[in-house]
């Protein structure tokens, strides 16, 4: 099992050590000089130079990037040049709102979808089945903008139930903040619960035809207890691996849907940050989403390898 | 046929996409930027079947050369992503060792960055566009390929007229020239149509965000953009572009599904196509 932890952990470290790189390259090519868009064409020759003096631009780029790991490590970033704040502390603020959004959108796409594929996966071959993947059909081929767009239009324009656009921030009160924050939710969680409903279904339909299923039913257990205590429990254990990713995906999925509603969350972050040459900004914040990923896949990893020993010797 | 309805049903939304782009390619009922100020707006009606945009400019038009707009970005990001993603998958089944190791690496890396980071990096490196949101699409689709080929492709590996084929002297590029290849091109096609359904999607997402297809071209992403603050007025500015994103990746992802039960009954887990 360490053997095992320490591989995966490794995995990690290089992911994670490569897609840094790939971003400090990506930017480093990125056409356009940071120190001439922060002060404008008309600098002097001398300004630029002192600011690129000020802020390490004039370093070697492998400095740079030490430099750059140095800071994450350490949990002290750089300074963004637009809105002159360090770059961890902009990021905290965006945070507020996309992390409930992304978990607001994962906890709707879960109880849409968990008694979805559990209905589907009981009447497989009925009506009740070819509704859900019907539904879950429709789901998947609806863009969420889409879905966002449409929910604007009816619950905000033609009913006037919830706002259409931006966010009141927390200090308006928890319940308003909440409120603005359920249109883009659903919009998210949409999708998501259509592909969730196909795999609720197909672990509910591998866990229906297993033996200890058989015994519970042999015992005499109602059906509903079988349903709820036996197959649903063990039903979950693959889902939750893919709750785990799919998390990631969505906090990443909210730029779309962040720029639908106006809302200011990381998505709006990044996407600005990139069009005004907010470096320090960029890099960072992609680095946030993907080290969440990698860090996600990490830990289903060794959850996995905890749960079934087999998958310890598939490496 | 009638066992697999949806798989009916998805290659006729499948056909009507391809007739219609085809269609644009040698009539539209209007030039698709043919501005028209006293028309701006108006309700379907014989001369605008579907109406007509802020500007005046016919729906139906711009529909049409959106679908064909779609299916390049499509076409061209899938086949990115089959040819490289399939040689990398099928050289790492064949070679194993440091080379598997190392496309499984690579893959994790590209597969860490969520699609739209990524395409967002890529469009800020290279400009908007829809040439370079077919670049971001295909760089994405890559590590989707190799993965599902390395996989299949193991598995022929695993059989034994595949290590027959290496004892009789055929070399490793023989073995998956005659075994590999042919027995995991329907794996190949039908992830292909599922991951066109995602291109068109992934498309869609990038010109409503401004990244992708440029205006005055039109796009069905772009098209959401434009008609979101003037929806109130004219809703069916909004609902029709959608509407043709969605029925194009229903009938991809249905024609998917069916391709997959069809070509592969053992794969078979779904009731509906």
């Amino acid at each position: 099992m360490l053997i095992y932890i320490a591989r995966k952990a490794l995995i990690l470290l290089v992911t994670l050590a490569m897609a840094s790189l790939a971003i400090f390259v990506t930017l480093e090519i990125l056409p356009g000089d940071p120190a001439l868009l922060i002060l404008g064409i008309e600098a002097q020759d001398d300004t630029l130079a002192a600011l690129r003096a000020q802020v390490g631009l004039d370093r070697p780029p492998t400095v740079r990037y030490l430099a750059w790991i140095g800071g994450l490590v350490s949990g002290t970033s750089g300074i963004s040049h637009t809105y002159a704040v360090p770059v961890f502390e902009l990021i905290g603020e965006r945070l507020v709102v996309t992390i409930p959004l992304a978990l607001m959108a994962l906890v709707t796409s879960t109880l849409l979808a968990v008694p979805m594929g559990m209905l589907a996966a009981v009447r497989r071959g009925r009506w009740g089945d070819f509704g859900v993947m019907g539904f879950s059909q429709i789901g998947m081929a609806i863009p969420n903008f889409w879905f966002g767009i449409m929910a604007i239009l009816v619950f905000a324009v033609v009913l006037g139930w919830f706002p259409a656009a931006g966010f009141p921030g927390w200090e308006a009160g928890f319940g308003v903040a909440l409120w603005a924050l359920v249109l883009p939710a659903l919009s998210l969680a949409l999708p998501e619960a259509a592909i969730l409903a196909r795999v609720a279904r197909a672990s509910v339909l591998e866990t229906l035809g297993a033996d200890y299923v058989r015994t519970a039913h042999a015992k005499g257990l109602t059906r509903q207890r079988v349903l709820w205590g036996h197959v649903l429990r063990n039903a979950l254990i693959p889902m939750t691996t893919i709750l785990g990713l799919q998390f990631a995906f969505l906090l990443a999925g909210s730029i779309v849907i962040e720029s639908v509603f106006s809302l200011p969350g990381l998505g709006r972050l990044i996407f600005q940050a990139v069009s005004q040459r907010d470096l320090v900004v960029v890099r960072d914040v992609v680095m946030l989403l993907v080290a969440f990923v990698v860090v996600i896949n990490f830990l289903v990893d060794i959850a996995y390898g905890v749960i079934d020993p087999r998958a310890r010797r598939a490496g | 046929m009638g066992r697999h309805p949806g798989f009916v049903l998805g290659l006729l939304l499948t056909g009507l996409l391809g007739l219609t782009a085809l269609i644009s390619l040698i009539w539209t009922p209007y030039a698709y930027d043919a501005i028209s100020v006293a028309e701006r707006m108006q309700g379907p009606s014989a001369a605008h079947w579907l109406g007509t945009d802020q500007f005046g400019r016919d729906i139906a038009t711009r529909l049409m050369v959106g679908a064909r707009n779609s299916i390049s970005v499509g076409v061209v990001a899938v086949s990115i992503g089959l040819v490289a993603g399939g040689l990398l998958g099928l050289l790492a089944a064949a070679r194993g060792g440091w080379v598997d190791e190392l496309v499984a690496r690579g893959s994790d890396v590209v597969f860490a960055f969520p699609a739209i980071v990524s395409a967002i990096l890529i469009t800020a490196l290279l400009g908007p566009g829809a040439v370079n949101a077919i670049i971001a699409i295909g760089i994405f689709n890559i590590p989707v390929f190799a993965r599902v080929t390395r996989g299949a492709a193991l598995q022929v590996w695993g059989m034994e007229y595949a290590r027959a084929g290496l004892a009789i002297g055929k070399s490793g590029l023989g073995v998956t020239r005659d075994h590999v290849l042919p027995n995991i091109l329907s794996v190949l096609i039908v992830q292909a149509t599922i991951q066109f359904a995602v291109a068109i999607l992934a498309e869609a997402a990038l010109a409503y965000l401004g990244l992708g297809t440029q205006p005055p071209a039109p796009s069905w992403g772009r098209m959401l953009f434009d008609a979101q603050t003037l929806m109130s007025i004219d809703p069916k500015l909004a609902i029709l572009p959608g509407l043709a994103i969605a029925l194009a990746v229903l009938g991809l992802n249905l024609l998917g599904d069916g391709l997959r039960d069809i070509l592969d009954p053992r794969l078979r887990t779904e009731p509906v196509g």
